[in-house]
């Protein structure tokens, strides 16, 4: 069963309660049922369709679009190299290929005991760094080959999970606050302060226009 | 010899306290949200970003109050800040977000004050997972201090904050691709003009979109005022820009620096910052402003780092990247990663750029690998010139947004700058560096 547990689905009513509009937490909440799933299961997309208010196919054609939602089963952790410009200026592609050597695999696929996803990445703003990755989208780099083989080992021997939880937990940190003010109540606050704005400037353009004309 | 680093938005990123609430107060923290929201009126705190010349840092360059005066007014209004940085070799943002979470959401208040906002979002690129988790801590600790919610700070302005989670695609950093992917959707660009976001924003409604880097100047310009931020700069560009410096230089990093007042030699070659290359190799190219922008050469070295002055020799200041490459790089290889990285983020929507972009990335391809032609270069030519008629800059738009017209700069530069090593590929049939 891939549907929202209990706790899960408390997380994603608050998530749509964030937004004016429900299907605005589409993405938040693709990322909610990676965290839980690894990925995104049917069953999960068609469960976001029903709690945003929309389609299934319209879920899945969000999610589609998107590098970071995986609709098909990824590893734990999801190494992505980075090989645009800056990276690739410093051995990205190197490492890229060392790392399919290491880990076995082309890139796109994933090892067999499901440990490991390897993803060619766009520019990951980590370019100070270069030749970079992430791993879960937790930054590393500058990378060597043998730094890599050590980064390996230590997350398939459980050494880093603190660093990088596993495949989707996008965040480790939750928001605590509900919105505090309804919308409704801002709009009437609006309403009040432009009015009162414009007071000012009408008072203002007409002093400058006092002024101008002595 | 260049000016010592004057900080504002970076002055507190070396502070590893910086990131939560405690250290960012013992910092001088929420001071410009405290003044605008007791002191002043939002129309004040307009006319000082008015003022002060504040351009927008993402990219574009558009002054910050202008695009905030073209907000129509409407009971409902959103201010969304665009944290989705994925241009190439741009990292500046990441290092913002990271370092001062909370200079970011005093900024987006202050901004959400300024033009009455109803609620703020801060899309934050997805792959930014810890910067997800300060910023998102900065808003837990922020709402517990009174900066968020209800009568912040005692005054009568209410206003909350919603951090989003992007989800990997370079296209929302387009702001109307950011607002269709912030309404649940693909991020595929609105057709402009006529309805700007400003006008037909998020749901429909007036919404003003700020980058990361722009808001974050703004506790200091209310701070401080216009004025002392004006007296930095020069010309339109005014206060400091944050530079992301990657690529074959020995010290890469982000260095805040004033406006106008330093060329790209003293960025890429002062010991204070870039350090210069790597012994016994010399420069042969600079992509400045993000991978859209056409390349400098050496002899460009002293142009200044300003809005005006890097468009006046033709390309841009754009996201303030600057990308070194020495001779040991391939050119045909870099136009080349550059084009498959546009092929492959291509919304789809515009047939110049979705078809445009894949054959030139082919083509590019075909070359570097040794199996070129010489009448290739014509051919990318063509292609370009069926993306961006004339092969003009700034690009002439034929899409619906930049994106597209952004494919041929590098291309059709890198032809001019550096035929000889195209055709030496085509000739040698392979990559002479390989």
């Amino acid at each position: 069963m891939s549907r929202f547990t209990k706790e899960m689905e408390t997380r994603a009513f608050e998530l749509l309660a964030l937004y004016p509009e429900k299907r605005s937490a589409t993405i938040p909440l693709c990322h909610l049922a990676q965290e839980q799933n690894g990925y995104l299961t049917e069953e999960s997309m068609v469960q976001i369709a029903d709690l945003v208010g929309t389609t299934p196919a319209e879920v899945l054609g969000a999610a589609s679009f998107y590098d970071m939602l995986h609709t098909e089963p990824v590893g734990k952790y999801v190494v992505g190299v980075c090989t645009n410009i800056a990276c690739l200026l410093q051995g990205g592609e190197e490492l890229l290929g060392h790392a399919e050597e290491k880990l076995g695999i082309a890139t796109g696929a994933t090892t067999d005991d499901g440990m490991f996803t390897l993803e060619d990445m766009e520019c990951i703003a980590h370019c100070d760094h270069a030749p970079a990755l992430q791993v879960n989208y937790r930054f590393f780099g500058p990378l060597t080959n043998d730094g890599f083989d050590a980064l390996v080992d230590d997350l398939s021997a459980g050494k880093l999970e603190s660093e990088v939880p596993p495949h989707g937990t996008l965040s480790r940190v939750q928001r605590k606050h509900p919105i505090a003010v309804p919308l409704e109540e801002i709009v009437r606050h609006r309403r009040d302060s432009d009015a009162k704005e414009g007071e000012r400037l009408a008072a203002k353009a007409a002093t400058e226009a006092k002024e101008g004309s002595n | 010899m260049p000016l010592p680093p004057l900080k504002i938005v970076s002055a507190r990123a070396n502070d590893p306290k910086n990131v939560t609430l405690d250290g960012y107060l013992a910092n001088g923290g929420y001071q410009g949200l405290k003044k605008a929201v007791l002191e002043m009126n939002p129309e004040d705190v307009r006319d000082q970003v008015m003022q002060a010349s504040l351009l927008g840092r993402g990219g574009a360059g558009f002054e910050a109050g202008r695009k905030w005066s073209m907000l129509k007014k409407s009971d409902i209004r959103y201010l969304v800040i665009n944290g989705d940085e994925s241009e190439p070799a741009t990292f500046k943002d990441h290092m913002l977000v990271e370092s001062d979470p909370h200079q970011l959401v005093e900024g987006a208040l202050i901004a959400g004050y300024a033009i009455g906002a109803a609620r703020v979002f801060i899309f934050l690129r997805g792959e930014f997972a810890l910067g997800f988790e300060r910023v998102q801590n900065a808003i837990n600790e922020a709402y517990d201090y009174g900066a968020i919610g209800r009568d912040i700070f005692g005054s009568k302005f209410s206003i909350d904050l919603v951090l989003h989670p992007g989800a990997g695609a370079y296209i929302c950093g387009e702001e109307t691709s950011l607002l269709e992917s912030l309404e649940g959707k693909r991020g595929f660009p609105r057709i402009k003009p006529p309805y700007f976001p400003a006008v037909i924003g998020l749901y429909g409604k007036p919404t003003i979109v700020n980058n990361v880097e722009t808001v974050a100047n703004l506790p200091w310009i209310v701070k401080n005022g216009s004025s002392s931020f004006t007296d930095l700069g020069a010309g339109r560009s005014r206060g400091t820009r944050m530079f992301a410096l990657s690529g074959q230089v020995n010290r890469p990093g982000t260095y805040e620096l004033e406006m106008a007042k330093n060329t790209f030699r003293d960025i890429i070659f002062d010991p204070e910052f870039g350090g210069g290359l790597r012994p016994g190799r010399s420069l042969k190219a600079i992509i400045p402003g993000g991978v859209s922008a056409p390349w400098l050469g050496p002899d460009q070295l002293d142009v200044v780092l300003g809005q005006d002055e890097v468009a006046a020799v033709g390309s841009m200041l754009g996201s303030g990247s600057i990308i070194v490459m020495d001779d040991s790089t391939c050119m045909v290889r870099a136009a080349w990663r550059i084009s498959k990285f546009f092929a492959r983020e291509s919304c789809g929507q515009c047939t110049p750029c979705r078809e445009g972009g894949s054959w030139i990335e082919k083509v590019m391809n075909r070359i570097e690998s040794g199996a070129g032609r010489e009448e290739d270069l014509d051919l990318l030519m063509d292609l370009c010139d069926n993306i961006v008629p004339g092969v003009s800059w700034p690009p002439q738009q034929t899409t619906i947004c930049v994106l597209g017209p952004s494919i041929p700069s590098s291309v059709a530069v890198s032809i001019k700058m550096f035929r000889d090593e195209y055709l030496t590929h085509i000739k040698e049939g392979g990559c002479p560096y390989d």
